[in-house]
């Protein structure tokens, strides 16, 4: 670390690279990197408004900021508050309770966090409280007392939201929202979440008040936008101690963004969704790339990575199974393509597989049947195939129904990149009928 | 990878030694060193490794991480069988990492967890490097509370640290995405082993007394009979370690000479093959395939397969066995074909509808009331039957044996049906010992 703070600001290429690496994979890996969102000033200076109203002049509000996942809320909010907080009259004004509908999973869990966050353990102490209500009023009241400034306001950050409203009675949500009518203490509820659907999962009293301001994060960019995204996550800042690594560096990124390959490459993604995470999972296998001996991304490290991001997984467990799973596996593809996609059992794909080896005048596949049921019973652990119902009906293990969750195309090409398929069974795969 | 120096650069020894515990994981270490990157950076907050069975995915990431003596904790879904014990496990495991923290948790809740696992962050000592989490078998998380595995995702965001959680399982990652999503972690496949590579790998622990070609040449054989049916290492191992005497020994006796591979295949490919019906199956235990080598000659009992021949029944219940067997198999409108001595004209109509044919055994036996099972044995029974409460508790017997079970609700008193659940094997190999000749008497095989 203290090397850097040399007079000399040009670095040996494996501290470039390394520090190149820090940067980047702060920005692409750590869920709370602090960079400059990117393309939502409307939805942050909305959201600022709202909080800044409850702050300074004491108005209770609630909010959502509803968005498919990886859209940037967490991020929105996050950049929002530092922006709040960074103001002057405002620290130290401000409270701030952060829940997640994945941490706390009851309302007694969500209290206690409450309790945690506001630091008033203490005061409540053995204290038992009637209701819900009143213990939630007893907070915001001890908060005041406790303090000389009594216009403190509190925030609550409820992320997760919609798990939230799968609590009993919806209690927590229902006094939240109750208190952010009544002008009690001020409050601001600001919930993030990705249904967009969530107004349907609040019971009428609750729903009733909710201010019903939402914040929406659907802002579907254009493909011009998408690689000015795919820019600014890999450009080296104006600070970098090696300026003339960061000049070639970015140099480089700006050259590689107008690449015909690469352009090919983002097209596929920008296709497959916008979000920022999934454009991130291929970043972080770009910048896995990245070495001494490899110090510039190439037009090839943008496709390998694209490559491994597409992978089919079914079709790589495909590759791993032995010949006379795979044999099955074609068996019962016969299978539903003569009953069109009706449910089977082993018994029937025992049989679709003894017609193929009886036709075989050789015994290379002519196996034992309790073998055949345990490379079944593989695929069955694989969950390639799913049984019909439940393990508590009882039935033999043989006339079980099952369904087989690959479809057509998949068996075949797992078939063409089958090492050493025997041409036999690549035959029978292919033959019409069974 | 056309680049196999992975980033960052560590110690050439270390890259070593890895590379020479790990054989045939060369592109899968260098792959995880370069997504781990330097300790003090970040990594990806989730990493979900998937491969088949004994790829070594649990191997190769125990050990890197112990090489590099990265900080981690290691917890297996299997053990933790709550999620009081998997958050107390993973959390002692980290405490010893951080001597500052008192052994004491009450962990009991994910939030419960989150919250004692920060307290850890914030007074790391660990200069801020990169804590990894291993979870494996991950697949049973997803029966866990629904919170676990979107927890457990994004850890990294929930404790605000620098933490990459690692999921191990041998089941595709669409299997698990919770309806509402989650974050979605880098995916990593762990490639199969080729038969090549199993070969490397298996030669690897070969006997000492005796020569690398002569064990090449053993596993080569065993692979030639097992490869088709298993490429599970683990199971591959264990049946090398426990044939090989076997194949030594007409080599210790002097009859063939190492050179001769084709009468050493000779020797030992039939023993391998029963082998696959026995000790693959888990038919006998692994100590009872030795004891057979010893004994060598073929001890009746003890015939895999075939064992079920054994299975010794009273007289009376091995007729009602048969006859439950076809009241489950034959249509109930066939019966007077097979067991009415002048069933006349029946002969002439055509049940033998192409389509219907072999149909039954390939859809399971089917219910049955008890007085049909009663009418059929008493058909097929010659000589004179016992008292009808005699039968009655033997077919309570078959049920409690599991040869026959009980369909529907066990209230329903007044008419129970049954079901047979004995294989064809099975029944054919009961109704031998009574002379009894079942073929006949099933309509499928007509
Ligand atoms: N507008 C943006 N500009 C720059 N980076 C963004 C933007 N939106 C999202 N990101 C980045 O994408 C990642 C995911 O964003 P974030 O965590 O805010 O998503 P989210 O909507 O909260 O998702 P989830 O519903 O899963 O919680 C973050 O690393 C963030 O830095
Ligand atoms: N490349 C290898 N070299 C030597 N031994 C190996 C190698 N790969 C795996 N093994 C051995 O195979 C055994 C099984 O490997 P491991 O437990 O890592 O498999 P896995 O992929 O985790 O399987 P599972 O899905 O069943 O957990 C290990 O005990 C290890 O010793
Ligand atoms: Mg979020
Ligand atoms: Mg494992």
């Amino acid at each position: 670390m203290s090397k850097r703070k040399s007079k000399d600001d040009s670095l040996s290429i494996g501290e470039c690279i390394s520090l190149v690496q820090k940067i980047l994979r702060e920005r692409i890996c750590c869920q709370k990197s602090n960079g400059k969102p990117f393309g939502v000033e409307m939805q942050q200076k909305h959201l600022l408004e709202l909080l800044k109203r409850t702050v300074v002049h004491g108005e209770s509000n609630s909010v959502l900021i509803i968005g498919p996942r990886g859209f940037g809320k967490t991020m929105l909010l996050n950049s929002v508050l530092t922006e709040l907080l960074g103001m002057k009259h405002i620290k130290g004004n401000v409270l701030i309770v952060q829940l997640n509908g994945l941490l706390q999973t009851d309302d007694r869990i969500a209290l206690k966090e409450i309790t945690r966050q506001l630091n008033l353990e203490n005061v409540i102490g053995e204290r038992v409280f009637g209701s819900f209500a009143e213990n939630l009023a007893f907070l915001l009241e001890a908060l005041k007392k406790g303090d000389r400034n009594s216009s403190r306001s509190v925030l609550f950050i409820l992320d997760e939201f919609d798990l939230f409203a799968h609590h009993k009675n919806q209690t927590l949500l229902y006094n939240l929202f109750d208190i952010s009518q009544s002008a009690q203490t001020p409050i601001a509820v600001v919930g993030l979440t990705c249904r967009l659907d969530v107004l349907e999962l609040l019971e009428k009293r609750v729903k009733s008040r909710f201010s019903h301001r939402q914040i929406h994060l659907l802002t579907s960019c254009d493909f011009k936008q998408y690689v000015i995204m795919f820019q600014q996550q890999l450009l080296l800042p104006e600070d970098f101690p090696d300026k003339s690594f960061a000049e070639e560096w970015n140099q480089n990124i700006r050259f590689l963004s107008r690449d015909a390959s690469v352009e090919e490459i983002l097209k596929k993604h920008f296709f497959l969704s916008k979000d920022f995470r999934s454009l991130h999972l291929l970043l972080m296998r770009v910048l896995c790339r990245v070495t001494v001996s490899n110090k510039t991304i190439k037009p090839a490290d943008l496709i390998e990575a694209s490559h491994l991001c597409t992978m089919d997984s079914k079709a790589n467990i495909l590759h791993g199974l032995s010949v006379l799973e795979l044999c099955l596996i074609i068996a019962m593809k016969h299978l539903n393509d003569v009953y069109d996609g009706e449910p089977f059992n082993f018994q029937m794909v025992y049989n679709e597989f003894q017609k193929f080896v009886q036709r075989k005048a050789h015994s290379v596949y002519n196996y034992e049947k309790p073998v055949v049921i345990k490379a079944f019973e593989h695929l069955h652990q694989l969950e390639l195939v799913k049984p019909m119902d439940g393990p508590s009906v009882r039935i033999q293990k043989e006339y079980q129904l099952v369904k087989l969750l690959l479809d057509n195309s998949q068996i075949m090409e797992a078939l063409q990149r089958y090492p050493q398929c025997p041409t036999d069974v690549k035959q029978w795969a292919a033959s019409a009928f069974a | 990878m056309p680049d196999q120096t992975p980033f960052p650069t560590y110690m050439k020894d270390v890259l070593l030694r890895l590379k020479k515990q790990l054989p045939c994981r060369d592109n899968e270490v260098s792959m995880l060193l370069s997504l781990f990157g330097e300790p003090q950076h970040y990594s990806y907050p989730s990493i979900l490794i998937y491969g088949h069975r004994a790829t070594g995915k649990t191997f190769v990431t125990q050990t890197v991480l112990q090489e590099l003596k990265l900080p981690h904790a290691f917890v297996s879904m299997v053990e933790c069988f709550t999620p009081r014990l998997l958050f107390q496990q993973i959390l002692s495991q980290l405490s010893s990492l951080y001597p500052s923290l008192d052994e004491e948790f009450h962990c009991e809740t994910l939030n419960d967890f989150i919250r004692i696992f920060r307290q850890l962050s914030t007074s790391n000592v660990l200069d801020q490097q990169t804590v990894y989490i291993v979870i494996d078998q991950a697949e049973v998380l997803r029966d866990m509370d629904a919170n676990l595995l979107p927890g457990f995702l994004r850890l990294q965001e929930l404790v605000g640290g620098n933490i990459t959680v690692i999921f191990l399982t041998e089941i595709v990652w669409e299997k698990f995405r919770p309806n509402t999503g989650c974050l979605e972690p880098i995916l990593f496949y762990f490639p199969d082993y080729t038969k090549a590579e199993l070969q490397q790998i298996l030669c690897k622990d070969r006997h000492p007394e005796f020569s690398d070609d002569l064990y090449a040449t053993y596993i080569n054989i065993l692979l030639g009979v097992f490869y088709a049916v298993c490429r599970d290492l683990c199971e591959l191992r264990h049946l090398a370690a426990l044939n090989f005497s076997k194949f030594c020994e007409p080599l210790l006796k002097g009859e063939v000479r190492e050179s001769d591979t084709h009468k050493l295949w000779r020797s030992i490919e039939p023993h391998l093959r029963k082998a696959m019906q026995t000790v693959y199956l888990r038919e006998v235990s692994s100590l009872q395939w030795e004891m057979m080598q010893d004994t060598k000659e073929e001890t009746g009992y003890l015939k895999g397969l075939s064992a079920y021949t054994h299975v010794d029944l009273p007289y009376y219940s091995k007729f009602l066995l048969i006859a439950a067997y076809l009241a489950s198999f034959n249509p109930a409108r066939t019966d007077k074909r097979f067991f009415l001595k002048h069933h006349g004209k029946m002969k002439k109509v055509t049940f033998l509808k192409k389509h219907e044919k072999t149909s039954n055994h390939l859809l399971g036996p089917k219910p049955f009331p008890l007085d049909r099972l009663l009418a059929i044995f008493y058909s097929i029974v010659d000589s004179r039957v016992a008292s009808t409460a005699n039968i009655f508790s033997q077919i309570s017997s078959l049920v409690t044996l599991q040869l026959l079970t009980l369909v529907g609700h066990s209230d329903q008193l007044d008419s129970p049906k049954y079901k047979c659940t004995v294989s064809m094997d099975f029944i054919c190999a009961i109704a031998r010992t009574v002379n009894f000749d079942i073929v006949r008497y099933l309509y499928d095989f007509l």
